[in-house]
């Protein structure tokens, strides 16, 4: 059996982060572009276990990191959560675009 | 200590009284406030007359000669240790007959103004000005220097302000009170030139060494003083101009007299007060002040002798043709004024031929109380027939008979007749003119001959003319203060001319002689008697002469009625020439250059956040992919360019 080299990995993590960042950029329902940053927290937790496995394989610090993104990630969608409720309880919607007059 | 440390007292109960009433006077004490400023003045002017008495029978003379006493002394600013700036109190023949004067006449003015304002809503106002007006007038007679009497003397110029506006429901007091601050305020700028020229020449500010310094003949300062010049006259000649464009201002010579007949908008009180004591006689006092420095440029001596001579003549004609009591009587002391300083002018210093100081002084002294009786019996009058003109007048000797009867000894010592103060004062005033310059001297006598003429014609239409029958017969003649005070006064004038005053007030201290020449004041006794027979042949009773004289002078009579169109060359001036010379551009450099480049710089900064505020759109994913841009090139930076 083969072994998956670092690189095979890596490029999953990066096409996963390039997708999470369009999705970003692209999408305009607000539960979609959390997703998207969902997807991109992800792509760097498989950075952090590939990089412990094959740099430090006698250490978990890496696996601990990944560990404690899941649990941020966890609030902060929470938090998006809240947000959007709130928005769509003033403005009806979730739509980003409906959201700028915010910034006044 | 100086025994005379109580002088201090003088000038700080009116200033006393002043901020007890400016301060409460219109929450608490508003009824007893006429009462408060009253008992102020009253002590002080009894404290005024107890020094006086001290220093003219006690101690103020040293071998025969009058001294310079400086009661209090207190170096206020410290430039360095030769230049300071004092506040003191000089008492010397003049400031101490100055605050006799000042004192009692604002007295009496208190005590009158408690019936005349009677019911006013800011009675204790009224009165918080009063005291202010008296305490600045005190303090600059007392002042021991230069600098300190221009405090004093803008002091004045405020307190006139506020009480000639005094109705300032009206606009036309407030026009007045501005006209007058503007027009004085323009002529202490040259004061204030003048006494930084003297100053710097004789490197001091207080009096007493000033004069000692410029007047004596080889001293450094004499010399430098000569020796520079500027325009081809020496600075002594600008210095003493100057400060005497502030005096011409303050005592409303030709042609800054411009404000003093619109002052009459203020209370008639406060007409009797800037008129015969706290106002237009600061003029004289300064040069009198100054006199030992201006005795010693004739340039300067000949300006103020002609200036006062012309404004004597000048408003002597004016007031012939005036319809209102108050400003007939305003254009008198204008007249009056102008006595006192070409009187002062055709003077010298020292011995005999300085009649015309004490001349000018003892005019002072009598004009204060005449002029007060004057305009407070006008209040009185205008108090009880509530109009100012003396064509709506007329017959009221009977029905006013105290006011009648004052009113008629103010008119005889005005016109010089004996035995009334004026004829004494105006005696010396001729005499000296008359050893002097016999122009002036015949202008001088010409003025009095007007004066007695246009104080008679004021005299009967007022009090004579016609028989008027009042709706309200149980009218009555102002109040008990009211006839109290013109009494007082009616008694000082018939006799404030027995007041040895020239035995006590000369140029140099030393007694003047005083002697009556009675074939010498034969000649204006006449004249003025012709005068008040003409008055009464025109205007005792009611008449056509006056229209036929009046119609027959013509364009002179218009052009004297309407002040010799003096206002209409200052609007003149004022509108077409410096506000379309000066103003306008310098309104349009304002608007376009200072302006302009002003919002030139705004609109610069509009535009260009105009230009990049479009980055701050509100849309979270454009701020997403800015961050991420920033975070490529950052990136980029750091890995490509300098190598980490």
């Amino acid at each position: 059996m083969n072994e998956i080299s670092i690189t095979q990995i890596l490029f999953v993590s990066t096409a996963l982060f390039f997708i999470g960042m369009y999705g970003l950029f692209t999408r305009r329902n607000m539960i979609t572009m959390l997703m998207a940053i969902e997807i991109i927290l992800n792509s760097v937790n498989i950075n952090f276990v590939a990089f412990n496995k094959y740099l430090y394989p006698g250490k978990l610090d890496g696996v601990f990191f990944t560990i404690f993104i899941i649990t941020i990630a966890a609030a902060e969608a929470a938090m998006a959560i809240a947000i959007i409720i709130n928005l769509y309880r003033s403005h009806h919607s979730i739509d980003v675009e409906d959201a700028e007059e915010m910034k006044y | 200590m100086s025994p005379y440390f109580f002088v201090m007292l003088v000038p700080l109960l009116p200033l006393v009284s002043f901020c007890i009433l400016g301060l409460f006077g219109r929450k608490y004490i508003k009824t007893t406030s006429g009462t408060l400023g009253v008992i102020s003045l009253f002590i002080s002017a009894l404290l005024s007359l107890y020094t006086a008495y001290r220093y003219f029978f006690i101690d103020g003379k040293v071998n025969g000669i009058y001294q310079h006493i400086i009661a209090l002394k207190y170096t206020w600013l410290q430039f360095s240790p030769r230049v300071s700036i004092d506040m003191g109190i000089l008492l010397d023949p003049i400031s101490v007959m100055m605050i006799v004067i000042v004192s009692f006449i604002s007295l009496m003015v208190h005590i009158f103004s408690l019936g005349y304002m009677k019911g006013e809503e800011r009675f204790a106002i009224y009165y918080a000005f009063l005291s202010l007006f008296t305490f600045s007038m005190l303090g600059l007679v007392l002042s021991s220097n230069i600098f300190q009497i221009y405090i004093f003397w803008e002091l004045v110029g405020i307190s006139s302000f506020l009480l000639i506006g005094f109705y300032f429901e009206n606009p036309s007091a407030v026009t007045a009170s501005n006209k007058a601050f503007i027009v004085t305020r323009f002529a202490d700028f040259g004061f204030l030139i003048g006494i930084l020229i003297l100053a710097f020449y004789s490197g001091t500010l207080d009096f007493g060494t000033l004069i000692e310094r410029l007047t004596t003949a080889g001293s450094s300062q004499y010399i430098d003083i000569h020796s520079a010049t500027f325009l081809g006259a020496s600075m002594l000649t600008w210095g003493l101009g100057l400060v005497f464009i502030g005096g011409a201002g303050k005592s409303a010579m030709f042609p800054l007299h411009i404000w003093l007949p619109d002052a009459m908008e203020g209370p008639t009180p406060v007409s009797a007060l800037i008129h015969a004591a706290t106002m237009v006689v600061a003029g004289v006092f300064l040069v009198a002040r100054l006199f030992p420095v201006f005795s010693i440029d004739l340039t300067v001596l000949q300006i103020v002798t002609w200036v006062g001579a012309f404004s004597a003549l000048f408003a002597a004609v004016v007031a012939c043709t005036q319809t209102d009591i108050k400003r007939v009587l305003a254009f008198s002391t204008m007249s009056q004024i102008g006595f006192m300083m070409f009187s002062l002018g055709v003077s010298k210093y020292g011995g005999e031929s300085g009649l015309g100081y004490t001349g000018s002084m003892f005019h002072l002294f009598t004009h204060a109380f005449f002029k007060s009786l004057l305009f407070l019996g006008a209040g009185a009058v205008i108090h009880f027939a509530h109009t100012n003109d003396i064509r709506d007048l007329g017959g009221l000797r009977k029905l006013m008979p105290v006011t009648h009867l004052s009113f008629l000894i103010a008119c005889l010592a005005i016109a010089g007749i004996p035995p009334f103060s004026g004829f004494f004062s105006k005696e010396d005033i001729l005499m000296a003119a008359y050893h002097s310059d016999k122009i002036i001297y015949a202008i001088a006598v010409l003025t009095s001959a007007l004066t007695a003429f246009y104080m008679f014609r004021l005299y009967y239409s007022v009090f004579w003319k016609r028989d008027i029958h009042l709706h309200d017969k149980n009218h009555e003649e102002g109040t008990l203060s009211m006839r109290l005070t013109l009494v007082i006064l009616a008694v000082c004038t018939a006799f404030a001319g027995f007041v040895p005053v020239s035995s006590w007030i000369t140029s140099d201290g030393a007694p003047l002689e005083s002697h009556i020449d009675i074939v010498f004041s034969v000649f204006p006794v006449l004249m003025a008697l012709t005068g008040i027979g003409l008055a009464t042949y025109l205007y005792k009773t009611e008449n056509r002469r006056p229209q036929i004289i009046t119609s027959a002078f013509g364009s002179l009579y218009r052009a004297a009625y309407r002040k010799f169109y003096i206002d209409e060359l200052y609007l003149f001036i004022t509108r077409k020439i410096i506000f379309n010379g000066i103003g306008r551009p310098a309104a349009w450099f304002d608007k376009n250059i200072v302006d302009g480049f002003m919002n030139g710089l705004a609109t610069t900064t509009a535009k260009i956040s105009g230009l990049i505020k479009g980055l701050q759109s509100g849309k979270v994913q454009n701020y997403a992919l800015y961050f991420f841009g920033g975070i490529i090139a950052l990136a980029v930076l750091f890995i490509y360019v300098l190598n980490y």
